[in-house]
């Protein structure tokens, strides 16, 4: 026993220093993002070529602000279902305030992401201050959001469309050849990275997904924090709603339903524990690309609604039995 | 203490439940045109009926201190199932009905599976489950459509003795069938023992893992019965991502409703019954009512804010702030 054990660290002690560190879970991810491009140019030589990539990766930046938000969430040891009418909201809030002329179009962004900040808030309470279960709460504002949106739409799709500011930011060019959604998705990761490890905040954040007691009883305010996350998430995902609008040039019913799943599967394949306080947020980058490689590859292989729903579910489920299970409990 | 307080405190969250449904219940009778008749009764049985399966499917698990966010999806799959083998003679349609129900059972052991063995969290583990249920109803119904043995779906969905709705009866006979031998035996009381405490369940040498599987289980049985009325309702099969995530939304509403502590240990699928009862019940006071169409979808998630913040009324009761964090 000891033998094998300390030949396993001798093999351990053999590798390059930055493998050493990095999370097994996320060398995995990374692993299976050069396998996806190994098969994807095997299929078609296009894979590999750098415009592909880049619009993969524009793609891949709407999930990318959605999952940070989700991540900050799941560290926590909590979950967001609202996650799908919040960024529809954010995105018809935004569209709409665009309505309003030159100052409309002006707070366009900020409308949004404000309207998505205040469901965040709403479930941020309801999980930290009156203790409902996190999954309960963002299911029941998932359900109040999407109330707000029928009322407010009249029950059809709004004709309003994104203003250009937004499209710009989605689908413009400040450096050439870089869609400027990519530049965004490297801003929010910059910050959440900076928020996770040079910040008060990220070490309570950890803190509180590893036993929110322990937390509470080393002076951290576990309440507040707890709120402000769910306030992050909100706003990412309406930002997010925001992206897609302008990608997609509107808003529209039900945009968000396709990015439930998938950004909480981002986070979990990047290795962040669903029992919260384990998790880097390369790994969450790491999975948001995996996923958008595997949407790609599966709609270029034209695999109809229902297989990649089936493939989602199982992918998810094979990578959580590999390094997403809970220790035994005896 | 007599006997019969430890037997209504226990009770508390059932007959919660009741009251809740039977206050809601009179309110909109009095409140519909046509009052208190047999025709408002059926059909209000033949709703609800449909809501109290998946709610006791999600009761038995949320009695483990797990969640089953797939029940949804699991009616939207034995619904596609029946709409194609349901059909036929005597002998086809019972051998189909025995293949919906065993398909219902087989998506909740994988979940148990998963969920027990494989040591994944619920939560995710059914979302995971659940998309592939979906896909599965998808590949068979990819456009919605199909038939179903109409005398059966007639006989179950009628009434009997022109007064009693005979989807009544069946969910009363299931209760008596599945719900009651579950609970008095030793899965049962396992079941409630692990959601109550886990570790003190298995110092105590409880079969925890026996009963939390028997939960998934007829948990998956139940949601399968659930698609099964649904094909008897509409005679077709659809697979529908806003019906099956509605089911699964409204079913913890239902449990929460009805008395069963989402922390598990506490409560009984009766209650989820009374508690579905009650959930579709604010659905059609808003017609009664005369409520705008437009604005129901928004009232029903108020109500549902409502209804799961009320479990926060405990907190009232908590002398050490530390038992905030359990």
């Amino acid at each position: 026993m000891s033998e094998t054990s300390e030949s396993r660290l001798s093999i351990k002690a053999r590798l390059p220093v930055f493998l050493r560190r990095a999370d097994p879970a996320v060398l995995t991810a990374f692993g299976c993002i050069f396998l996806l491009l190994l098969l994807g140019s095997l299929y078609s030589s296009n894979f590999l070529s750098p415009d592909y990539l880049l619009q993969q990766l524009k793609v891949a930046s709407f999930l990318g602000v959605v999952a940070a938000g989700m991540m900050v969430v799941i560290l926590l040891g909590h979950i967001d279902l609202s996650v799908p009418w919040v960024m529809t909201m954010g995105a018809m809030m935004a569209c709409a305030a665009a309505g309003f002329g030159e100052i409309g179009a002006a707070v366009a962004i900020p409308v949004g992401v404000l309207s998505g900040m205040a469901f965040g808030l709403l479930n941020g309470l309801g999980v930290a201050y009156l203790r409902i279960p996190s999954m309960i709460v963002t299911l029941a504002s998932n359900v109040v959001a999407q109330g707000l949106m029928v009322v407010y739409t009249g029950g059809f799709s709004p004709q309003d469309s994104a203003p250009n500011a937004i499209r710009w930011l989605a689908t413009g060019a400040l450096l050439p050849g870089v869609p400027n959604a990519i530049l965004v998705w490297s801003g929010v990761s910059a910050a959440m990275v900076f928020l996770f490890t040079r910040t008060a905040f990220g070490r309570a954040v950890y803190g509180i997904g590893n036993s929110e007691r322990a937390a509470f009883l080393s002076g951290v305010g576990t309440r507040r924090v707890v709120m402000i996350a769910f306030v992050v998430s909100g706003g990412l995902s309406a930002f997010g709603g925001v992206l897609l609008a302008g990608y997609a040039s509107k808003a529209a019913q039900a945009m968000g339903d396709p990015y439930l799943l998938p950004s909480i599967a981002a986070v979990v394949l990047g290795g962040t524990s669903i029992l919260g306080g384990r998790g880097s947020y390369f790994g969450t980058v790491a999975g948001v690309i995996l996923i958008t490689l595997l949407q790609s590859i599966l709609s270029v292989m034209q695999m109809p609604e229902a297989g990649r729903q089936i493939v989602y579910g199982v992918v998810i489920i094979v990578m959580l039995l590999l390094y997403g299970r809970a220790p035994p409990s005896r | 203490m007599s006997e019969w307080r430890y037997w209504l405190n226990e009770q508390r969250g059932t007959l919660t439940g009741l009251v809740i449904f039977l206050v809601m219940f009179t309110v909109y009778v009095a409140n519909h045109p046509a009052g208190f008749t047999a025709n408002v009764v059926h059909t209000a049985a033949n709703k609800g009926v449909l809501l109290a399966f998946v709610a006791m499917a999600q009761a038995l698990v949320v009695i483990t201190a797990g969640i089953d966010l797939s029940v949804g999806m699991i009616l939207v799959l034995t619904n596609c199932l029946a709409s194609w083998i349901v059909v036929g003679g005597v002998m086809p349609t019972s051998l189909g009905v025995a293949a919906v129900l065993a398909t219902g059972t087989l998506c909740g052991a994988i979940n148990g599976m998963l969920v027990i063995y494989g040591r994944l969290q619920p939560i995710v583990a059914t979302i995971a489950t659940g998309a592939v249920y979906f896909g599965l109803a998808l590949l068979l119904r990819p456009f919605p459509g199909g038939s179903v043995n109409e005398d059966l779906a007639d006989a179950l969905t009628g009434r009997l003795f022109g007064v009693v709705p005979s989807s009544l009866v069946a969910l009363a006979a299931v209760v008596l069938l599945v719900w009651l031998p579950f609970k008095r035996s030793v899965a049962g009381r396992a079941a409630y023992a692990a959601g109550s405490s886990e570790p003190a369940a298995f110092m105590s040498g409880v079969p925890i893992r026996r009963g939390k599987f028997a939960a998934y289980l007829l948990g998956g049985l139940l949601a399968g019965m659930g698609g099964l009325f649904l094909t008897f309702f509409t005679y077709t099969g659809e697979a529908a991502y806003a019906s099956g995530s509605a089911y699964t939304l409204w079913s913890i509403a239902a449990v929460v409703l009805g008395g069963v502590s989402l922390y598990g240990g506490r409560g009984s699928a009766v209650g989820a019954i009374f508690g579905a009862f009650a959930a579709r019940t604010t659905g059609d006071m808003l017609f009664a009512f005369d409520v705008d169409p437009l604005w129901q979808p928004l009232l029903q998630g108020i109500v549902l804010m409502i209804a799961v913040s009320i479990g926060s009324l405990a907190l009232l009761r908590v002398r050490n702030r530390l038992d905030w964090f359990q």
